[in-house]
């Protein structure tokens, strides 16, 4: 059994995600199974076709008003290729998606495909060019069928201008027998899961018969099976002849799925190399700047008594007879696949969503169900998954989103004046160093580390015994992410009991003092800090629990 | 104050707490603009229409706008919350209805007027329970309770009208505070203004509405209860509703099923006029009253000024649309500038 | 991953059947049958008198024209609540054509009520389409402002049926082959409404944006023009309504049309069209108009006050959006629970 790479000995965060020790241990998104070639060392990613690329961005610039998105950046796509692009949050790659779409136009530089210069100033042009897009979230239309979606605005025709339904049914039948996938093309994408939908975009993208295909953070919400299946697809499109676009923040699919790589940083391009030639710890440098900083080493703290009890939670479907505790001062991390239930626990026990048995109890004293603002009173706070969504109100000012847990008690005589409010809000603004101008910024413009700052200050602001986090640090850069972790940790050492979500491995096993692991909505381990290794918490995440 | 991050306890961050000055953020908004319309129109009423700046002028005025200042005020917190209640005008009616008709069948007036009160709280827990318990939109049930409350308003009366209330009462609807040419029932109305007004802008439960309608998700993640909160906006638009139609019973002595028919629109551009976003989220009531007062100055003027009356249909539709189309403009203008202070980096 | 439906042309047709049947159009198709089958048992002269039967054809066919406008802009998750102030200035117009250009041939004002209701649907579209405000509002201020325009236009004035050439007025009487002129009329503006939703992309694009307004501008659909249409055909559609009214009728007011938007948004809810847009069917609000129009006719026969009809109405708009909640609720819970497993 090796010990995790990440106790005190560790030199870096870095280290750990080097492609050799990932391959072993392979995070959490992935579980294993028959190892890839890739996986076994063997780089299977063929060099890209020479020849005339099939998309190439040079010294493209845009800016917005003040705010300058891109100032240098360059890309070139190759036939035959899939290529990475990566960078923090805020080096400018959705702004170069959004160009190669169409949504945006170029300041100045210039945008060639397969040699000749373009310049779309819509959607419609860039798809009609061979340029199809698939965004993180997938835009269907929920009411119409699965053919439809796929030909909206093409749909084959006959005579009058008359759809031919039957052969757009069939040529759906085909595309999805070609991606060796099976969906039911008559039915609504209502109700379709991510990876299904992802499935339906990426076969608009080949009836596009599209040269270019550009794939935004596509796995952010695939279980390891559909995973699989989307690089197959990928892979398939790639030996077409087509050229791929990759954009994601996890290394090991990065360097499991492509074959060039290029780093931006602050809108400006940095670097572009295969991936044969580099390294994590190399691209994640010119990512950043710097050297990575370490994980913050966590505080020694004394736990204290149980604060948090969770009792035989179920609901329906979803998770099923879930129990734990959490005592004061420990940090307990529920660690699992996307997708295993985790969040909705959270939920559940917060109020947000209904459980059919099963109790909660803070300090002895029953959570009601369903009732956020009850939770609240008692001590619990939910730092919530969907940052923009569910943790705050994008159009609000900073001072309202901070104060919007405690207004009630900000209130004199139940009146709530600004001064009042705005008091709180750079009390507790500034001690989560949220950076913003004015208290009456909107939150909307702030960058994701800050808007997940000011939701951890709206949070702290109600003094809660528990602190539930879905998923602290996603989408937020490397400086800010410590910040966090800092924050936990010291938290936890003053006394909070802590209930964290995630699915990083290495913030997992460097916070946690207790692993719980979840798999489809039960609890299959518990794993102490001591015993909490990649390998125990992954097999924990995908086999059935052992009884021991 | 000690500081999370790093712990110690460093000089904190500086806040300003506006970016603009005070005087931007009270008139350069659409509460100001609304205003500045109001005066405006008053100032060139009064001077080029003859008899304008009478007393009576105003009393006629204020006795005609009562209906929709009332309904105003529950109304512009169900569209800030991102809600509509298109069945107000119906619950006016009914309420009058059942006032008349209990009246006429012996019941003291207090009384009845009592009873015409939780009827209009029950329609608008009716709406309240479609909407937030069953989950329907709100535009749909309204156009349907709309219809119903009409429906049974004019169903229970027929073609008939009560007419037989005491002189006490429709006297009292109609009378004025001492001299002056203010009508008794806005003590009423001021009253109601001044408590709503505190509920929606200085309470807790007023930042809940406005959380509501920017963000009804993230409000619901933060402890608001949402669906309680829209189910007591709609109780509020039944019973002041309610009201309303018991003044407007009294005011014109006849109860009849077809009361008001059409006010809910009356309503509805008045509190857009005065500055309520349709999205929701966005609002003021102090605006609000401007703008029914806008509407109702206008509509007074050009009758004196022997301009038919619709011609007053057809500029509070011309203002309406102006007055959304330039909020929309405003947006766009909005979103293409940068504010300093603003993070360099697209989130 | 669901499984395909096997290819055989046996299975396809029991699952078009099937879903004919569980299909809203036929439900509320049935209903108005069965309607019409209890009221006609009551009083046979409900649907055997010549008068009755072609009353009963007729009258709805002004609302079914408005209906169908309004389905396809409520479609478009957009809504237009001018389309009676519209029939009415159009109404009003075709009097006026009539008076003031004595011999105007009858398609002429056919084609100016159409023309006119479009231009009027035009400023409509222009606003929501290219503004981006909300329909409710736009159509609000227009529903004030055509009317205002109407009113004081007419003046004190009224059209007669004196003031309008026999032929005109014949139209709203006669019949061919029992089925009255103007029925005809709009039942082939409503077959050609329904194709062109069914089988050109220019009406599944309407779905789509109302389905999805944000992916369908992400799609590259031009919505703004698609739904300048949409408020073009409403106005239209409107204004054509108007000139079947001033046939009809052949008195107009300056109230005439009062009231219409709210029946026609009513007909296309029970209809089947859901208030946000992408579903429901023109058929559907077809349907509805006239099992609206019907239920006002059959209640007085049926031992009901007519003056409960509004009462009625108003029951009717709130039981079909709360089937079609639970409808969509349950489907949901299938679809997920299919989804499961998988």
């Amino acid at each position: 059994m090796t010990e995790s790479p990440l106790d005190e000995n560790s030199a870096s965060v870095v280290e750990f995600c080097q492609p050799e020790t990932l391959k072993r241990f392979n995070g959490l998104a992935t579980p294993p199974h028959a190892p890839s070639k890739a996986r076994q060392g063997i780089n299977v990613n063929t060099a890209p076709t020479p020849g005339a690329p099939a998309l190439e961005l040079r010294t493209i610039s845009k800016a917005f008003g003040a705010v300058v998105a891109l100032a240098n950046a360059s890309l070139t796509l190759r036939r035959g290729s899939i290529h990475a692009l990566v960078g923090e949050n805020g080096a400018g790659k959705s702004t170069i998606v959004k160009i190669i779409a169409g949504l945006y136009q170029r300041d100045t530089g210039d945008f060639d495909l397969d040699g000749e210069s373009v310049n779309f100033t819509s959607t419609a042009q860039s798809k009609a060019a061979g340029i199809a897009v698939i965004y993180q979230e997938p835009t269907l239309f929920p009411d119409l069928s699965v053919t439809e979606n796929i030909f909206m605005g093409r749909q084959p025709t006959l005579s009058l201008g008359r759809i031919d339904r039957r052969l757009m049914r069939q040529q759906a039948l085909g595309l999805f027998a070609r991606l060796g996938v099976r969906i039911d093309p008559d039915r609504p994408t209502q109700g379709l899961s991510i990876a299904d939908q992802q499935i339906i975009e990426i076969a608009k993208a080949i009836s596009l018969d599209a040269t270019v295909l550009v794939m935004d953070e596509p796995t952010a919400a695939l279980s390891g099976v559909e995973v699989d299946r989307l690089f197959a697809v990928a892979r398939s499109l790639r030996d077409e002849g087509r050229a791929l676009l990759f954009i994601s923040h996890r290394f090991d699919e990065v360097f499991d799925l492509c074959d060039t790589v290029t780093v931006m940083r602050d809108g400006e391009y940095i670097d572009t190399s295969a991936i044969a030639d580099t390294t994590v710890e190399q691209i994640v440098r010119r990512m950043v700047g710097r050297d990575v900083t370490t994980l913050f080493p966590k505080e020694e703290t004394t736990i204290g008594a149980e604060v948090l009890r969770v009792d035989g939670l179920t609901e329906a479907g979803v998770f099923h007879d879930v129990s734990f505790g959490v005592r004061s001062g420990e940090i307990v991390a529920l660690a699992g696949l996307v997708g295993a239930g985790r969040s909705e626990i959270a939920r559940a026990v917060f109020g947000v969503d209904p459980y059919s048995s099963g109790t909660v109890s803070i300090g002895g004293a029953r959570v009601p169900k369903r009732n956020p603002a009850a939770a609240m009173r008692l001590g619990l706070a939910l730092v919530p998954e969907d940052r923009r969504k569910q943790g705050l109100v994008l159009e609000s000012s900073v001072a309202r989103n901070t104060t919007m847990a405690i207004r009630r008690s900000l209130a004199g005589f139940g009146l709530l004046f600004s001064p009042a409010e705005n008091r709180a809000a750079r009390e507790w603004a500034s001690r989560l160093e949220v950076k913003a101008a004015t208290l009456d910024t909107e939150v909307g413009t702030l960058s994701g580390g800050n808007q997940q700052k000011v939701v951890l200050a709206k949070w702290l602001a109600t003094n809660p015994k528990v602190l539930i986090v879905d998923e602290p640090t996603r989408g937020i850069d490397v400086g800010t992410k410590a910040e966090v972790h800092r924050l936990l940790s010291r938290l936890a050492g003053q006394g909070m009991a802590i209930l964290m979500i995630s699915s990083e491995l290495p913030e997992v096993l460097g916070m946690a003092d207790r692993v719980l692991v979840v798999r489809e909505g039960r609890i299959t381990a518990e794993i102490d800090r001591a015993d909490a290794t990649a390998e125990s918490v992954m097999f924990a995440a995908t086999h059935e629990e052992v009884v021991a | 104050m000690t500081d999370l991050i790093s712990g110690g306890t460093a000089t904190p961050r500086v806040y300003k707490d506006y970016a603009r000055p005070l005087w931007q953020r009270v008139l350069v908004t659409r509460e100001g603009a609304v205003y500045a319309a109001l005066i405006l129109v008053i100032v060139v009423a009064t001077l080029s229409v003859r008899n304008f700046g009478s007393p009576i002028t105003m009393t006629y005025l204020l006795l005609d706008v009562t209906p929709i200042l009332l309904i105003a005020l529950p109304m512009t917190l169900v569209i800030i919350t991102g809600e509509i209640d298109l069945s107000v005008a119906s619950v006016v009616g009914l309420s009058s209805v059942v006032l008349g008709t209990l009246h006429q069948g012996g019941m003291p007036i207090e009384a009845a007027a009592l009873v015409a009160i939780v009827v209009g709280a029950l329609a608008g827990a009716f709406n309240g329970f479609l909407i937030t318990v069953v989950g329907l939109p709100s535009l749909a049930v309204t156009i349907g309770t709309l219809a119903l409350y009409r429906g049974l308003a004019v169903g229970l009366l027929g073609t008939t009208a009560v007419t037989d209330f005491t002189e006490f009462w429709t006297d009292l609807a109609k009378s004025k505070i001492g001299g002056t040419g203010v009508p008794t029932v806005m003590i009423l109305f001021v009253l109601l203004l001044v408590v709503f007004a505190i509920v929606l802008h200085f309470t807790p439960f007023g930042r809940g509405i406005f959380a509501i309608g920017l963000s009804a998700e993230a409000a619901k993640f933060s402890g608001v209860h949402v669906e309680r909160t829209k189910f007591i906006l709609f109780v509020l638009t039944g019973t002041i509703s309610a009201l309303a139609g018991i003044y407007y019973t009294l005011r014109f002595g006849s109860a009849r099923g077809d009361n008001a028919t059409g006010l809910e629109l009356s309503v509805i551009a008045a509190v857009l006029l005065g500055g309520v976003s349709i999205f929701g989220g966005r609002g003021a009531l102090h605006g609000v009253i401007a703008g029914v007062l806008l509407i109702g100055v206008l509509g007074s003027a050009l009758r004196l000024a022997n301009v038919t009356s619709d011609v007053i249909n057809i500029i509070t539709g011309v203002l309406l649309v102006a007055s959304v189309v330039s909020t929309s403009v405003l947006n766009w203008v909005r979103a293409k500038r940068v504010r300093p202070g603003e993070s360099k980096k697209p989130s | 991953m669901s499984v395909t439906t096997a290819e055989t042309t046996g299975s396809r047709v029991t699952a078009a059947l099937g879903s004919f049947v569980k299909a809203r159009e036929t439900g509320i198709l049935l209903a108005l049958a069965i309607i019409v089958v209890v009221t006609t048992a009551k009083n046979p002269n409900f649907l055997f008198s010549n008068d009755g039967f072609r009353d009963l054809l007729l009258t709805p066919s002004i609302l079914l024209l408005v209906a169908v406008g309004q389905a396809i802009v409520i479609i478009t998750r957009n809504v237009d609540l001018s389309v009676g102030s519209v029939l009415g200035l159009t109404a009003y117009l075709t009097g006026r054509l009539f008076i003031d250009i004595p011999g105007i041939p009858i398609i002429a004002v056919f084609l100016a009520g159409l023309v006119f209701g479009g231009l009027l649907g035009l400023i409509n579209g222009a606003l929501v389409a290219f503004a981006k405000v909300p329909a409710l509002v736009i159509t609000l201020g227009t529903l004030y402002a055509y009317r205002g325009i109407n009113v004081l236009w007419t003046g004190s004035d009224r059209i007669n049926a004196s003031d309008m050439p026999k032929p005109f007025l014949a139209l709203g009487t006669q019949s061919i082959l029992f089925i009255p002129v103007l029925t005809i009329i709009a039942v082939v503006v409503l077959i050609a409404a329904g194709w062109y939703m069914r089988n050109l992309r220019g009406g599944r694009e309407l779905y789509a944006i109302g389905s999805d307004p944000d992916a369908a501008n992400l799609y590259g659909l031009n919505v703004t023009r698609r739904v300048l249409v949409a408020f073009v055909v409403s106005g239209a559609l409107a204004g054509l309504a108007g000139v079947l009214y001033a046939a009809r009728y052949g008195t107009v007011n300056s109230q005439a049309g009062s009231g219409f938007e709210l029946e026609a948004v009513g007909a296309a809810v029970i209809g089947g069209v859901a208030i946000f847009g992408g579903s429901g069917t023109v058929w559907g609000a077809a349907i509805g108009a006239y099992l609206l129009f019907t239920i006002n006719r059959a209640l007085p026969i049926l031992g009901v006050q007519d003056f409960w009809q509004r009462a009625v109405v108003g029951v009717l708009i709130i039981g079909a959006i709360v089937l079609d909640r639970l409808l969509a609720l349950r489907q949901s819970r299938k679809l997920v629970e299919a989804r499961d497993n998988e």
